[in-house]
């Protein structure tokens, strides 16, 4: 009997464990993963494996690391210290709690009181180039602003689709519904309209060393960007392509910061646009539809063969909506896009804009919102 | 302990009607029924993943009730429908009748003109069926929150008839191809499985199973080159259908072995291609390299 209850609470204490591991796990898994026990039988670890596998994991990524904790925590003398069930992790997740309400609602307030300051400090902000942004404090505002900006935009693109009232052609179903309650007169008629949806993006954005001025900010639009239309993936892409969208939907800037490090081995470094493309041909190619938005921010400065971008482009064309290149390079004054790859890759884009500064991102509303 | 035997004999009725399941399936699908959760399966396209379904309703011998998601299905595709014709004419017959209007309403608004689609379908039956709700991704978010209410509540409520309760719990199945993000809520409420590409000993089996007529020699070759063929640098990998297709295609051609016909292996490829990119990658040289590789 009492041994029943220690693996019972062997049980809880894994529950806990892959909750603190990143698993999706709530109250409700706990008193499952005992009735999964009983069911597969304790005594066979391969069974109670992948009962607690099927229970526990909840995409591909958890189904992946799933053994690994797993026999972590049950082959005695292989807990090792990246898995320690009571140490830091818990600590260190609830002051990372208090700093997500605290910080951000600060953060907030700051943003909403510089706004009342006046509007000219904030005017010739939006003017100045990403790259004389020197010092911290007018770097962080230009971030919260972008990431404010792609809030506003979203607001913008469900006004569009609310004034969609009347349609062009009767809805005939709908209309027999609506006559029912005058005895089969159609007096009221029901229109059918195309529902504007909005558009889903896809941002990829540079990081590479001569992009470095820029990404940070371009790191903040598309996080504003992915919280404010839920249909949105941001991927970075230097020499190779890091799908970063989880990343960046964390709710706390500087957890958020901390996890980009994390993932961004190599960042920094050169570009090869059209192997980060075919990358994305590839392995994404799933997440794309025909109202699909394809946004690249980078300045063309690429070291692969100038063709491939080309090519790859050509083929993501085929299938996306709209393609928008972002260049900051173009804000400045006597740049001519020259570097092979970006006059390769012209033709294949839509819109070819400056994103220098936070005013030429707001001039990207109307391309948002037209898809 | 009878547990373990349970799971052997689940996979040994799935294997009766044709379906080569690992044993770790078999264990989560006889916890399907036990914990009464939704399984969700994401796994490459063709890599059996509705099978499952059709697998599961053959081995419990109960209905399956197949939801298939598009974008922009809504309720009346989904939950029910009241049909209208139906009751126009019931009003125009109820007009010369002598009926108070209460009682015409309570008539036209009753089940006998509810068109029940597959989600009321399936918890209205007798028996518990299956109910397979196929790539789910590809649905909007809204329905996927409405389908989640219906997955805990097992209850739809039809605003002119009121809540109907559900009479059997469904053994739900849910299907996804990441075309996108499904939500966190939903992803925690069902049980999980990934399903992936057969091994080479597996996709025998199912070749085995489900071609009886194909030879020792001919199966061995043609998994071989499937299996090679997926590691390779394609578009679109074959799934497991393009393989028994492709078995099945040789099989009419009476091809014994692939080395000895070329021609036909180069005819019949275009059941496992499905891009003109991939069609064109495959060049004779290549493929006669596979297959001197297969064999």
């Amino acid at each position: 009997m009492s041994e029943c209850a220690g693996i019972q609470t062997r049980l809880v204490e894994f529950v806990r464990l892959a909750r603190e591991n990143g698993f999706r796990v709530g109250v409700k898994e706990n008193i499952d993963a005992q009735r999964v026990a009983h069911r597969c039988g304790i005594t066979d670890p391969q069974r109670l494996h992948w009962g607690l596998r099927s229970l526990l994991c909840s995409d591909q990524n958890d189904w992946e690391r799933f053994s690994e904790l797993f026999g972590a925590y049950w082959r005695p003398g292989k807990l090792q210290a990246r898995y320690q069930p009571m140490a830091g992790p818990p600590a260190a997740r609830q002051a990372g709690g208090k700093g997500v309400g605290g910080g951000e609602g600060m953060a907030d307030d700051a943003g909403h009181s510089g706004t009342r300051k006046g509007a000219s400090a904030m005017q010739s902000l939006a003017e100045t180039d990403f790259r004389f942004l020197a010092d911290a404090g007018s770097m962080r505002t230009a971030e919260r602003l972008a990431e404010r900006l792609a809030r506003r935009m979203r607001r913008r693109v469900q006004r569009r689709q609310r004034l969609q009232r009347h349609g062009r052609r009767i809805h005939l179903r709908r209309t027999v519904r609506n006559s029912l309650r005058y005895g089969g007169t159609p007096l009221q008629l029901a229109y059918r309209q195309r529902i504007r949806r909005q558009p889903r993006l896809i941002l990829m954005i540079d990081v590479s060393r001569s992009m470095s001025l820029y990404s940070y900010v371009f790191l903040r639009f598309s996080r504003g960007i992915i919280n404010a239309l839920r249909d949105a993936d941001a991927f970075a892409c230097h020499t190779a392509l890091v799908h970063i969208t989880d990343a960046l939907r964390q709710p706390d800037v500087t957890r958020m910061r901390e996890s980009l490090a994390l993932i961004s081995q190599g960042w920094s470094g050169g570009t090869r646009l059209g192997e980060a493309l075919q990358r994305f041909a590839r392995d994404y190619s799933a997440r794309i539809n025909s109202r699909t938005l394809f946004i690249i921010v980078s300045d063309g400065l690429d070291t692969g063969e100038p063709e491939l971008p080309a090519q790859q482009l050509a083929g993501i064309r085929r299938r996306y909506r709209k393609i928008v290149w972002l260049n900051p390079l173009l804000g400045r004054e006597g740049y001519e896009p020259k570097t092979g790859a970006m006059l390769a890759a012209l033709p294949h884009s839509d819109v070819f804009a400056p994103a220098h500064t936070l005013q030429s991102l707001l001039a990207l509303k109307p391309v948002l919102t037209s898809v | 302990m009878s547990n373990e035997h349970d799971i052997i004999e689940f996979q040994q009725q799935m294997m009766q009607v044709g379906y080569v399941a690992e044993r770790s399936l078999a264990a989560t699908l006889v916890l399907l029924t036990e914990l009464q959760r939704p399984l969700l399966l994401e796994g490459d396209a063709g890599v059996g993943k509705t099978e499952v379904g059709r697998v599961l309703s053959k081995v419990f011998d109960c209905p399956l009730i197949r939801l298939q998601c598009y974008e922009g299905l809504d309720v009346n595709a989904a939950v029910y429908e009241w049909n209208y014709q139906h009751q126009l004419l019931a009003i125009k017959l109820l007009e010369q009748s002598r009926l108070s209007p209460e009682s015409a309403e309570h008539q036209i608004f009753s089940e006998a003109y509810l068109l029940k689609r597959p989600l009321l379908q399936a918890i209205t039956q007798a028996k518990p069926p299956v109910l397979l709700i196929d790539e789910i991704d590809r649905a909007d978010e809204e329905f996927e929150a409405y389908l989640l209410e219906v997955l805990s509540d097992f209850q739809i409520s039809v605003p002119e008839l009121g809540t109907i309760e559900a009479t059997s719990r469904p053994y739900v199945i849910l299907t996804s191809n990441a075309t996108r993000e499904l939500s966190d809520a939903l992803r925690r409420r069902c049980l999980y499985y990934y399903v992936e590409y057969p091994e080479f000993d597996k996709e025998l089996r199912i070749v085995n199973a489900r071609l009886s007529g194909i030879g020792q020699q001919l199966a061995r070759q043609v998994v071989a080159f499937v299996q090679a063929l997926r590691r390779g640098d394609l578009r679109k990998k074959p799934g497991i259908a393009e393989t028994l297709d492709w078995a099945a295609a040789l099989l009419r051609l009476k091809v014994d072995s692939l080395d000895e016909n070329p021609e036909a292996v180069m005819d019949s490829l275009v059941c496992l291609l499905m891009t003109r990119e991939d069609s064109e990658a495959m060049t004779e040289a290549t493929v006669e390299r596979m297959v001197a590789r297969a064999v």
